[in-house]
């Protein structure tokens, strides 16, 4: 078996489900992303690290939740169509229902049961984790002066000076883009 | 009763379309549309659904999924909210989720296409900052002290230094929010 079809031996509409309830399950206090690499990537090797990344950034281009289209992106990418619908559908599912819970309790004795403690100190390490993502993928793709400034660059205004995303990605997309584009070397 | 729905399906449907980046990008239009245009809550409301959403584990679109459950408490109880929560929910995922499915497609066409190779090559770099843009922010919103802060950074060696299972730390940090020790 190729390398490339390693990662696309069959794996059941159940076990896609599973995997992205678990995700979605895993999340509480935060860090959806970090904990969708450590699951698609790490542990179920579905996909490799840069099309993991890239992946996501074409999630936040497009239209809807991150991770509802990088459930879409690896459930289609494992089982075509059945697959994208079971990966939303095990993602979704729980947490629907779980904010339903919240939801009631919430409109009817207007506070929630005491679990803003617990979430306080979860997001804590919610961001750890995600923190630690930076890191570890930083390692494999930050590993000349144009990635770099295309990191830092993504960091400083998006994070520190807050301008939104689309206008981050529309100066910063087409730079990548033409930095990257596979060039003839001259022989 | 079935008005309110239809509003409700309505209103998702056509922001899905427009939530890029995320549904933060169509919360102001969903704040006014709920709480202005429809009265499905009060302002206040608003917001602590939206901490509800941002905090309940999943994707922090769910906030839909309250936003839908209020519209159908006020016309059919809690059995008529739990409709609206759904319905609210389907409709802002399948317009986006839909596209996506779309663009993938053409994806795994463009298997060797230069487009592809660029895109996986340059928007790694890219993409690894604005994850650290987004711990940043979610440390700014989860209103950390340098309590929160030391945890987050030993929390951060672990992940990094050794194979502890993550939802062990996650959930021993949990532990110490929970006795007001973070």
């Amino acid at each position: 078996m190729s390398e490339t079809e390693a990662g696309t031996a069959k794996v059941s509409l159940v076990e896609l489900a599973w995997t992205f309830n678990h995700i979605a399950l895993a999340s509480f206090g935060g860090g959806l992303s970090a904990w969708s690499r450590e699951v698609l990537v790490v542990e179920k090797e579905w996909m490799g690290e840069a099309e993991f990344l890239s992946a996501m950034t074409m999630c936040r281009i497009l239209p809807g939740a991150n991770q509802v289209n990088m459930a879409v992106f690896a459930g289609s990418k494992m089982r075509g169509l059945p697959g994208a619908v079971a990966a939303v559908f095990g993602l979704c599912l729980m947490p629907v229902i779980l904010i339903m819970v919240a939801g009631f309790f919430y409109f009817r004795f207007k506070e929630i049961p005491a679990v803003k403690g617990v979430l306080h100190g979860a997001s804590a390490a919610a961001v750890a984790l995600t923190l630690a993502m930076v890191i570890q993928t930083g390692k494999k793709c930050l590993t000349g002066l144009m990635p770099v400034l295309l990191f830092a660059g993504a960091f400083v205004l998006n994070g520190l000076v807050r301008w939104p995303l689309p206008v981050v990605l529309a100066i910063l997309a087409p730079i990548s883009l033409f930095w990257a584009w596979p060039r003839e070397r001259p022989a | 009763m079935i008005h309110t729905y239809l509003q409700v399906a309505g209103l998702f449907a056509s922001l899905s379309l427009l939530s890029i980046g995320g549904g933060n990008a169509v919360l102001p239009e969903m704040h006014l549309q709920a709480v202005k245009g429809h009265h499905w809550m009060t302002d206040s409301q608003f917001a602590d659904i939206f901490s509800i959403s941002q905090t309940a584990p999943g994707p922090s679109i769910l906030i839909v999924t309250l936003v839908g459950y209020g519209a159908g408490l006020t016309v059919g109880g809690v059995p008529g909210a739990i409709v609206g929560g759904l319905i609210a929910t389907v409709a802002m995922l399948l317009p986006a989720a839909s596209l996506m499915y779309a663009v993938t497609l053409f994806w795994k066409k463009a298997q060797q296409s230069k487009w592809r190779i660029a895109v996986e090559k340059g928007f790694a770099p890219l993409t690894v900052g604005l994850i650290m843009a987004t711990s940043l922010v979610m440390s700014r919103a989860a209103d950390h002290d340098w309590r929160a802060y030391t945890l987050t950074a030993v929390c951060t060696l672990i992940f990094i230094r050794t194979k502890a299972n993550p939802l062990l730390v996650v959930f021993a940090a949990g532990v110490l929010g929970y006795f007001g020790i973070v």
